[in-house]
């Protein structure tokens, strides 16, 4: 089978000049083959009457893959041609990730952008009926600022000394210990981080609690184990000789851990404070179960009811009216660019905290 | 301020590994001593003890005496942080902080220490970089990061940052064993340099370089792999290289080794 192919290709090659010449595809040709197998895809699709475009996609990235091994094949052997079929594979599977999240962040967009106005971002939702249109986030803007920044607070230099004792400090069996418990926590559902401190509250305080602070307190319970375990990993990555290089001047530890160890790795551990507040923005059952909700502003957080982003849209979507489905789709798009706006602060700390290598 | 290194009956672990056995030996004020010997064999673990930087390592242990001008570094009352102060250490491979300055990066040892006065400061950093011959090509970007420097800068740059704390003692892991021959050449100018303010010690895989720079010459070797390394003797240079007294020694100088 192999010969054969090799004769083909070889009796198509005329007399090879060159011993490392062969014949190649023009650079276009992975993109030519989409484009003709998106067409195709599309002609079978609406032949045979397929009425998802799912379907036909699936189609076009089979044939994509296919159609590129079979170009390969034929003219620059069997070996090229599985190297296509892996990358068209590593492509498919890109398209394949990134299309439902284009989609999502499309339909967000569609179907919030043109709630998401000065009033909406600037008002709150009180003595608004939710049948009605108006009213706004405001409140709920608040609320997640002041929850998640309360978390953070708690949470980041937690998680941040528990991994620098894992990593400087930790042997023996407590580290094992700690290790192992971080690892439980980063698996705790939200819901019953909510619950544990609802208990908490009652077995305290003796009521339950209606305000914003015991929600951060589950937040921060599901912050710590993230923080943790991406501050540990940033640690080890500073290497040893950096170490050894501190402390053969003489510094004590600690200053080499403060001086030298900790900066060289704070764009990394910043990275995941941020991510790790990104994920706990869009946690609603703590906040559902701990701060009860509300329509008006309340920027107390140790006092009375708030509410907050993810519980804003899960309320206005159990509403179900066409006012407050779209009240739900603008805050989900206000949460989106909350998020994303806190990835992108990390990514900029991140590259402007980056050990220097230029300046040669 | 060199200090003469007593060294009687000591021996480093590895958790239970025994890595250098029963080691004596006196490295002389204000000289130079060079360790020699095949891969493995201790010297650097030795080199290390020496500062009390072998403990560093997990389940690094010592026993043994470390005198440095009659006081034990290994004496229950004494801080490996003061000792490490005292005997300064330049590594393999060159490590300058890569988010400090060069100019950070010589005052480093000094500010972690507590000196903070700006004109102090940029007295010692400059004394410290023309000491170690990097003054001219540095002094226009005292500001860019260390890393940006060639391999050989950024040694040199490394040794200025150990002899900003005028340490009494300079211990150097293979300097050059990293470095292209010009830059080989400048660190081995700045050795013979430097050792009339320091007692330097330096490891060397490079037995051409031994001779060069050294005064005095160990030579280490270890019976058979997994085997601590132990001290085959310790002379003059010249004598090691012409005429040395065990057999062992001969054979590794003259590469009739194994």
């Amino acid at each position: 089978m192999t010969d054969t192919v090799m004769d083909a290709t070889s009796s198509a090659v005329p007399a090879p000049s060159s011993l490392l010449a062969s014949r190649r595809l023009p650079r276009w040709t992975p993109l030519a083959v989409a484009v003709i197998a998106i067409g195709v895809a599309v002609g079978i699709g609406a032949g045979a009457g397929l009425s998802s475009h799912i379907q036909w996609g699936l189609i076009a990235l089979a044939l994509f893959v296919l159609g590129n091994y079979a170009v390969t094949a034929r003219v620059e052997g069997r070996r090229q041609a599985k190297d296509k079929v892996a990358t068209s594979l590593v492509w498919s599977a890109f398209i394949l990730a990134v299309l439902p999240l284009y989609s999502l962040i499309e339909t967000t967009i569609k179907k919030g952008a043109g709630v998401v106005n000065g009033t909406f971002l600037t008002h709150s939702m009180n003595n608004v009926l939710t049948i009605e249109p108006g009213g706004g986030v405001y409140h709920a803007i608040i609320g997640t600022l002041e929850q998640v920044g309360i978390a953070g607070a708690i949470a980041t230099p937690i998680g941040i000394f528990t991994a620098i004792y894992l990593v400087e400090y930790g042997k023996g069996r407590l580290a094992t210990v700690v290790t192992f418990f971080v690892d439980v926590m980063t698996g705790i559902p939200s819901i019953v981080s909510g619950l544990f401190i609802l208990s908490l509250w009652f077995v305290l305080l003796g009521h339950a609690p209606h305000s914003g602070f015991p929600g951060s307190l589950a937040l921060a319970i599901l912050m710590t184990p993230i923080v943790v375990r991406s501050t540990e990993e940033m640690l080890k990555l500073v290497p040893n000789e950096l170490r050894e290089a501190s402390l053969a001047l003489g510094v004590p530890k600690w200053r080499t851990i403060t001086k030298v160890v900790v900066p060289t790795a704070i764009g990394g551990i910043t990275t995941g404070v941020m991510l790790a507040l990104a994920r706990i923005a869009g946690e609603s059952a703590p906040i559902a179960l701990l701060v009860f909700g509300s329509n008006v502003i309340n920027t107390n957080p140790f006092s009375g009811p708030q509410s907050s982003l993810p519980y804003y849209i899960y309320e206005q979507y159990v509403s179900g009216s066409t006012a407050s489905y779209s009240r739900a789709w603008g805050a989900a798009l206000v949460l989106i660019a909350f998020v994303m706006i806190l990835n992108l602060l990390a990514r900029a700390i991140a590259w402007w905290k980056a050990p220097k290598h230029s300046g040669r | 301020m060199a200090k003469r290194i007593d060294v009687s009956g000591l021996s480093a672990f590895y958790g239970n590994h025994k890595a250098i056995d029963d080691i004596s030996m006196t490295v002389e004020p204000g000289s130079v001593t060079a360790f020699i010997g095949p891969s493995g064999c201790g010297k650097s673990t030795f080199l290390r003890t020496l500062n009390r930087m072998h403990e560093v390592t997990p389940g690094g242990r010592v026993e043994g005496k470390v005198l440095l001008d009659d006081e034990n570094l290994y004496a229950a009352n004494v801080d490996p942080v003061t000792v490490r102060r005292t005997v300064g250490m330049v590594f393999q491979r060159p490590n300058p902080f890569p988010t400090m300055s060069i100019y950070d990066n010589v005052a480093a040892g000094l500010r972690l220490n507590g000196i903070r006065k700006k004109g102090e400061l940029d007295s010692i950093v400059e004394k410290s970089l023309k000491g170690a011959n990097l003054w001219n090509e540095v002094k226009d970007r005292l500001n860019k990061p260390g890393s940006g420097l060639s391999g050989g800068q950024q040694q040199r740059l490394c040794i200025a940052r150990a002899t900003a704390v005028e340490p009494e003692v300079l211990l150097m892991d293979e300097p050059c064993s990293a470095l292209d021959p010009i830059s080989t050449l400048a660190i081995e100018d700045l050795i013979g340099e430097l050792k009339s303010r320091f007692t330097i010690v330096i490891v060397t895989h490079n037995m051409q370089q031994a001779a060069r720079v050294s005064d005095r010459t160990a030579f280490f070797n270890l019976a058979a792999v997994g085997q601590p390394g132990k001290l085959i003797e310790i002379d003059d240079t010249e004598r090691i290289f012409s005429n040395p007294s065990v057999q062992a020694t001969e054979d590794y100088i003259s590469g009739r080794f194994g």
